[in-house]
């Protein structure tokens, strides 16, 4: 049976960079997939590409690109990436100019389009899930609507010969997905195995979430070597086993427990997590340690997809000033606590205009709130933590200014004053007809 | 004892939802989990925390329940005013809920 190694270089935008250097020249990989793109990052790059229009993908491409390029190169491993983000052309170009100057002009790039579908959701004027209304209340505080597109045109630009694909908002899982549908040939309509792809899609998704990041816990759970945390690798067959595994000799582990966790990582009914490509089943998933390092998972299912794709809508949301201050020593909660209420009292008297104001204490009750922290010992230092939701970021800077004043108006013994005022892009999703995205692949720098 | 002792967990987040798992780290432990780790009780272990609903989903072959928590992460991710705006440190939390264990093996 055919069998396929998938390398997962990247979990989010600033992830480590040499994980996957180690991925591309120890992991005997055919594939190395860098899932790179959060769910604002789309419109904060789309208010980059409209001040600048060859901008607008992830800043760490070139870096990420270089770093493993070469070793790609030489041993035939195909790249796929949504680091596109906002101009995955614009990115494409980039990736063709940084092979050439590496002397690996014949490198075939292709840049994925079509996931930018504004236009279609203000003609649809489509309801916003989260919130009440429709997408053309958003006014012009809307900055962006990116539909999350499956495997197939990546897949198709794998076939049409590419050696790095480079997307914009696709789902996570459909950048793995796609290299098991061109290596392996599915049918788009296999719905178990389309549902099995996916389940290695997004175990693999988070890179190191599944070797041992985001688990240890010291006498409960204990992972070696956290510093050189190796990224995980797929064995997939055709038949969609599958394996987790990792580069020998790197750190962290791949357990029964490390997979169980991502595999319900950010999943919400487990018989139904949507895809663009299909509807996975994760219910009879089982999981089972063959040997050290190594886990096989087996048991995903899936069925039809949906009539609709998720979009992921950027707009201007408020703005959240916010200030902190640190008390240390005998009496540090009170004084905390005290410094608190002034800074409550003060945004009243002073007529800060706020629509939320959120008052924490870090070490008591900023995680969690005040009832779980009830019974918490005193700690001996405590940082205090103003943040308020304004209209412009005039008032918003009022806030951190008011936490400021502590120094010289507040309790005794304050230290250590931060302060930030910044405008807040937020996402909302709608669903569109998937007949109204229209995915194409564009292979530039031939 | 805690469930900490029986039990491990990871909290996920999609918007204003947060997702958290609770793992038995061995099997037998898994009809202990179902009774006693309801989704009324980690509702209630939240309070002030979870303003909407909470849903419990069961995966026995895994040994796992799944809680998904509506209207929890401060309006959404990506406009919350909290410190851990993605709720990533809640999964230590549920471990905290007590367990009691004079029934199993």
């Amino acid at each position: 049976m055919r069998t396929i190694r998938i390398g997962s270089g990247a979990g989010y935008s600033g992830d480590r960079i040499e994980p996957a250097v180690e991925l591309a020249e120890k992991g005997d990989i055919h594939y190395l997939v860098f899932e790179c793109l959060g769910e604002r990052t789309v419109a904060l790059a789309q208010q980059a590409r409209m001040k600048n229009p060859d901008s607008g993908y992830d800043p760490l491409l070139e870096e990420r690109i270089r770093a493993v390029l070469p070793t790609c190169a030489s041993k035939g491993i195909k790249i796929v990436t949504n680091m596109g983000a906002a101009n995955p052309v614009a990115a494409a170009r980039k990736t063709a100019e940084i092979a050439r100057s590496l002397g690996l002009a014949s490198l075939k790039i292709a840049a994925i389009i079509g996931d930018d579908v504004l236009d279609a959701c203000k003609d649809g004027d489509l309801k916003i899930m989260e919130l009440d209304g429709t997408i053309k209340q958003l006014g012009n505080r809307l900055l962006s609507a990116n539909a999350y597109l499956g495997a197939e045109p990546i897949a198709e630009a794998l076939s049409g010969g590419a050696d790095v694909v480079i997307t914009g908002r696709a789902s996570d899982p459909a950048l793995f997905l796609a290299t098991m549908i061109h290596a392996f040939g599915w049918a788009m309509d296999d719905w178990n195995l389309l549902g099995q792809g996916t389940v290695a899609g997004h175990l693999l998704e988070c890179a190191g979430q599944i070797t041992g990041g985001y688990f240890a816990d010291p006498g409960y759970k204990d992972i070696p070597d956290l510093a050189r945390l190796g990224f995980p690798i797929g064995e997939v067959g055709e038949d969609g086993s599958l394996v987790i595994t990792k580069v020998a000799g790197s750190g962290g582990a791949v357990t029964a427990q490390t997979c169980k966790e991502q595999l319900l990582y950010e999943v919400h009914d487990p018989t139904k997590y949507i895809q663009p490509d299909v509807v996975a089943d994760f219910s009879q998933v089982k999981v089972e340690e063959i040997a050290p390092n190594r886990v096989r998972v087996s048991g995903g299912r899936g069925t039809a997809h949906t009539g609709t794709l998720k979009v992921s809508v950027g707009y201007v949301d408020s703005c959240i000033g916010e200030g902190q201050i640190s008390y240390a020593g005998p009496g540090a909660v009170a004084r905390g606590r005290l410094a608190l209420d002034i800074v409550r009292e003060r945004l009243k008297l002073t007529g800060v205009a706020a629509s939320e104001l959120r008052f924490d204490l870090i070490g008591v009750d900023s995680l969690h709130g005040t009832n779980l922290a009830a019974h918490a010992n005193e700690p001996y230092e405590v940082r205090i933590r103003v943040t308020g939701r304004t209209e412009n970021l005039r008032e918003a800077v009022r806030i951190g200014n008011e936490v400021e004043t502590l120094y010289t108006n507040g309790p005794a013994a304050g230290g250590g004053v931060f302060k930030s005022a910044r405008d807040v892009v937020a996402v909302a999703s709608v669903l569109l007809p998937r007949e109204l995205a229209g995915p194409r692949v564009h292979f530039v720098g031939m | 004892m805690k469930l900490r002792e029986i039990a491990h967990s990871r909290t996920g987040d999609k918007g204003n939802t947060s997702n958290i798992s609770v793992i038995a780290y061995h099997e037998k432990h898994y009809p202990l989990l179902r009774e006693q780790v309801t989704s009324a009780r980690v509702r209630a272990h939240f309070a002030g925390v979870v303003e909407g609903e909470v849903v419990r989903y069961e995966l026995p072959n895994i040994a796992a329940l799944n809680f998904v928590m509506t209207q929890t992460l401060g309006g959404g991710v990506t406009r919350s005013l909290a410190l851990d705006a993605h709720g990533k440190s809640l999964s230590s939390a549920l471990l905290d809920l007590e367990i009691e264990d004079d029934l199993s093996a």
